[in-house]
């Protein structure tokens, strides 16, 4: 035998194919709303019409005679606490006694088939006694404003940053007032999944979610039962973006499974979608900034609201982002920041890409355009000049010790090339209002954009953020497999093309199985907070070198050598001689868990919010070309480019997918996307007036990706996922005020901003 | 109401549907077809293309009962004894995050090379601007649908 130099794909740093992608190009792989079972009943929610309201009664006689309703079910039916929520507690699984958002599910009906169960719900009567609604967030902490929790007032969280000079001054001062509209993460796959009772009690669940424990606790207390009895497993998820962080039909579809001792399918049509899950707050932010002559930041004021709902959801943590990142990342001596988040009667809003800190990069993005054009600076040397470096401190007073490479990505992204100036007969495609056939290039200007940001990766201010993995080792058909279990949630992203990397490279072995996702193995915490790769990630190294040492303890043990190392699917010694083939070792499994954390990190000070709050940030930045038709307010994008620093790019392609498929969003918001609420009444629940980007409105994407490696995280990773949707937005409103003069002080950017 | 059609080349049939149901219920409910997808069942996202009698269609728009006779395509019908190239394409090119919005772009890119086997960029970008993405941007599925038109 000798060793073998040859290097297998799919290691760290290769863009292998995705273990699934072959059963979703045919049709096979199996989302949450494609299961299906025997003798299966079909659920459907009944949800509250008014966004708030009392419950004086609900009548179901008249439900209850509809052929083919096997059970409707009500807050009395709920066995165990009648309370879920991310932070807090104070959402009920079935409204009791009161709704407080239009949306709000109110009762449960099953029946053989879903127009039946439909149709009966429409024939439940609630007798509801409509009470004033709270819906502007603006005034929802005044002293007059009704409560919308009868045992708290409206304030879910306030946080408040002091750094420096409380009373600073500045020779140049600029300030603006901005606000952003509500945006849905417009997942594909509806909410959805199949309750199956196991005959005993318990119940199994399979569900799209991003987070299967903090899920499994919240279905547990509803339904009274231990964990042994709630089992939950991921069914194919059809994207999540934050917007599967918080239960929709989990708890119900149980229920109802639990009442009829039948499997029950919940899937939820696109209207409903809207009502079923959290959004990202909308948000009004008063913000400003005092400079030297020459550009220095001196200090920045915010003062930041987040619209919350009805129910705080994440609300406590969008806030805590908005408040510690919500100046962008710049060094400023001096800071005074409020945020706040309130709850209203408004739809419920929580999780989404960029949390919290979307919504502020559009104001310190649109003020440091401001304040560069009123000192005569370039729009991006100003950005280069008082963005972080490694080493400076952030508002909250933490050290950035790893790569802050912002003077380098802002000017990256402004010497990448320009997309042709428009000469000669234009394609109406490419035009503003496209093969609508709205101008032929007469009206049309362009503009350009750039914007900056920086995220955390992971959960924050003193979580337990950790992840779970077990990783078995054994030979199948006389060849070394290795397996990876974790309930790490797989959304889309990639996660478990890179589990398997991780374990090609550290096991050398070439045939990697990814378990299904399941709560028989420890949390993987949640698929959100751009965390995976890291935190699953960094599990699954630290199960695999347990792995190693095992299987090299037994090496040694069996051969009586010493200093031996895996080498391919060889077991080699010191002086490089093959000893053994790894087959040959494992006569038995080897199998090891390990639960692995980041490095710590720690709560605010509620009074001056100081404190080592993140464990990573990632920065990005982007350069947007645009072309606005002036007389009708359309605007077409052409370009959108964008560089960011990942740390260590362990899959190319998917981190190009991944900042491609952000830029998309952080697009939507500043162009199209908007939850239009009018008196807590959502105007738009469909997918014919909540508009997202088409590929006829997306723009070539050239992304230029830098490696700084973070010393601190597994194989110098950073996250991913996040920052490109931050950044984006803000570099497209900047570039229609390039091309339109107009202060856009508002996104989405509407046709009447840009004409009026 | 019973209704017989032709699905991805074989006879089938299914009892007592609804007058209501869509052709796409039926296929994902009733046929053991869930591979056409249900993400807005308006006719909005595209995810649910399916041919019928070769033309392309939201199945979610088509009543069941209007199958009847005729010949439907779904994207458990586009591989034969391998992957079709367009399916080739975007695994290879990464145009497969989630993949919800996956089983009707393909239907709509085979039916565009189809009907013009090298279409410029704009040309693409309008055939497929009636299905929605929501993970990509777009810019990998873009060079799937190139790197097929090269390939077929």
């Amino acid at each position: 035998m000798t060793s073998t130099e040859t290097r297998m794909a799919g290691r760290l740093g290769d863009s292998p194919l995705r273990p699934d992608g072959t059963l979703k190009v045919t049709g096979e792989f199996a989302y949450s709303s494609d299961l299906w079972h025997d003798d299966m009943v079909w659920g459907v929610t009944l949800r509250s019409p008014h966004p708030s309201a009392r419950i004086r009664a609900i009548d179901l006689t008249d439900a209850l005679r509809v052929p083919g309703v096997s059970a409707i079910l009500t807050a009395k039916d709920v066995p165990g606490e009648n309370a879920v929520g991310l932070e807090h507690l104070d959402t009920p699984a079935l409204a009791d006694g009161v709704v407080r958002y239009q949306g709000e599910p109110v009762a449960l009906v099953a029946a053989d088939h879903p127009e039946t169960a439909r149709r009966a719900a429409a024939r439940i009567v609630v007798d509801y006694e409509v009470l004033p609604a709270v819906t502007d967030p603006r005034t929802a902490l005044d002293p007059d404003t009704p409560w919308v929790h009868a045992d708290h007032d409206n304030l879910v969280r306030d946080l408040r940053i002091r750094r420096g000079d409380p009373s600073p001054t500045a020779p140049v001062v600029v300030s603006l007032d901005f606000e952003v509209g509500m945006q849905d993460q417009a997942f594909l796959g509806p909410e959805s999944g199949l309750a199956v009772p196991d005959g005993e009690g318990g119940v199994d669940l399979y569900v799209a979610t991003q987070w299967l424990h903090v899920d499994q606790g919240q279905v547990c207390r509803v339904l009274g039962l231990p964990p042994e009895q709630v089992r939950l497993t991921l069914a194919g998820v059809g994207g999540a973006f934050g917007g599967r962080e918080d239960l929709s039909m989990h708890v119900h579809a149980c229920l109802l499974a639990l009442h009829t001792g039948k499997p029950v399918k919940m899937s939820y049509a696109r209207d409903e979608s809207f009502f079923g899950h959290v959004h990202r707050h909308p948000a009004w932010l008063r913000y400003e900034f005092g400079a030297r002559e020459t550009g220095e930041l001196v200090y920045a004021k915010a003062d930041i609201l987040f619209d919350g709902g009805a129910y705080a959801s994440s609300t406590p943590a969008v806030v805590g982002n908005g408040g510690t990142l919500g100046l962008g990342p710049y060094r400023i001596p001096n800071v005074h920041v409020d945020a706040r988040g309130v709850y209203t009667n408004n739809p419920t809003c929580g999780a989404m890409r960029g949390f919290g800190c979307v919504q502020a990069a559009f104001a310190h993005e649109a003020l440091m355009d401001e304040l560069a054009d009123r000192i005569g600076m370039d729009r991006v040397e100003i950005r280069a000049l008082n963005g972080m470096v490694e080493g400076d401190l952030t508002i909250t007073g933490q050290v950035v010790d790893s790569a802050a490479p912002v003077a380098e990505l802002i000017r990256t992204v402004r010497d990448l090339p320009l997309p042709a100036e428009p000469a000669g007969e234009r394609d109406i495609r490419e035009l503003p209002g496209g093969a609508s056939n709205t101008t032929h290039g007469e009206g049309v200007r362009r503009g350009i954009g750039y914007a900056v940001t920086y995220k955390n990766v992971g959960f924050s201010e003193g979580f337990d953020d950790y992840s779970t993995a077990r990783v078995r080792l054994e030979v199948v058909g006389g060849e070394p497999v290795a397996t990876v279990h974790t309930a790490a949630a797989e959304v889309g992203q990639g996660l478990i093309t890179i589990e398997q990397q991780i374990c090609r490279t550290e096991l050398g072995v070439e045939q990697v199985v990814v378990h299904p996702k399941d709560t028989t193995v420890g949390s993987g915490g949640s698929t959100s907070a751009s965390r995976q790769t890291y935190v699953t990630g960094g599990a699954v190294k630290a199960a695999c070198e347990a792995v190693r040492a095992s299987v090299l303890r037994r090496a040694s043990e069996a051969l009586g050598r010493a200093e031996l190392r895996l080498d391919g699917e060889k077991i080699v010694a010191a002086g490089g001689e093959v000893v053994a083939s790894l087959a040959e070792v494992l006569t038995d499994p080897v199998e090891e868990t390990v639960e692995w954390r980041h490095r710590p990190t720690y709560p605010i000070d509620p009074e001056t919010g100081q404190g080592n709050a993140h464990v990573q940030y990632a920065f990005s930045a982007h350069r947007a070309v645009v072309d606005v038709d002036v007389e009708l307010g359309l605007v077409k994008v052409v370009a959108l480019d964008t560089a960011q620093d990942v740390g260590r790019a362990l899959n190319p392609d998917a981190v190009v997918g991944q900042i491609q498929g952000g830029s998309a969003q952080g697009m939507g918001l500043a162009l199209m996307e908007e939850i239009v609420v009018q008196d807590g009444i959502v105007k738009n629940p469909s997918f014919t007036d909540y508009l997202i980007p088409t590929i006829l409105d997306m723009p070539p994407m050239q992304v230029k990706v830098l490696e700084y490696a973070d010393p601190h995280a597994p194989y110098g990773v950073r996250g991913v996922g996040e920052p490109p949707t931050i950044s984006s937005g803000p570099a497209v409103a900047a570039a229609i005020r390039a091309a339109t003069g107009k202060p856009l002080r508002r996104v989405p950017v509407r046709p009447e901003h840009i004409t009026f | 109401m019973r209704i017989e059609l032709t699905v991805n080349g074989v006879a089938r049939e299914a009892d007592d549907v609804w007058e209501g149901e869509s052709l796409l219920y039926a296929l994902r409910e009733r046929l053991g077809l869930p591979g056409s997808k249900n993400a807005c069942e308006q006719g909005e996202c595209g995810s649910c293309t399916v041919y019928l009698d070769g033309a392309p269609v939201c199945a979610c728009l088509v009543a069941a009962g209007q199958a009847q006779g005729r010949e439907v395509t779904t994207v458990e019908g586009l591989a034969g004894d391998g992957l079709d190239p367009v399916q080739q394409a975007f695994v290879e090119k990464g145009a497969v995050q989630c993949g919800f919005c996956t089983p009707g772009f393909l239907m709509s890119t085979k039916d565009l090379l189809d009907r013009d086997p090298a279409p410029s960029d704009p040309e693409i970008r309008e055939a497929l601007a009636g299905n929605l993405c929501r993970c990509t941007g777009y810019e990998k599925i873009l060079d799937a649908v190139r790197t097929a038109a090269a390939n077929r």
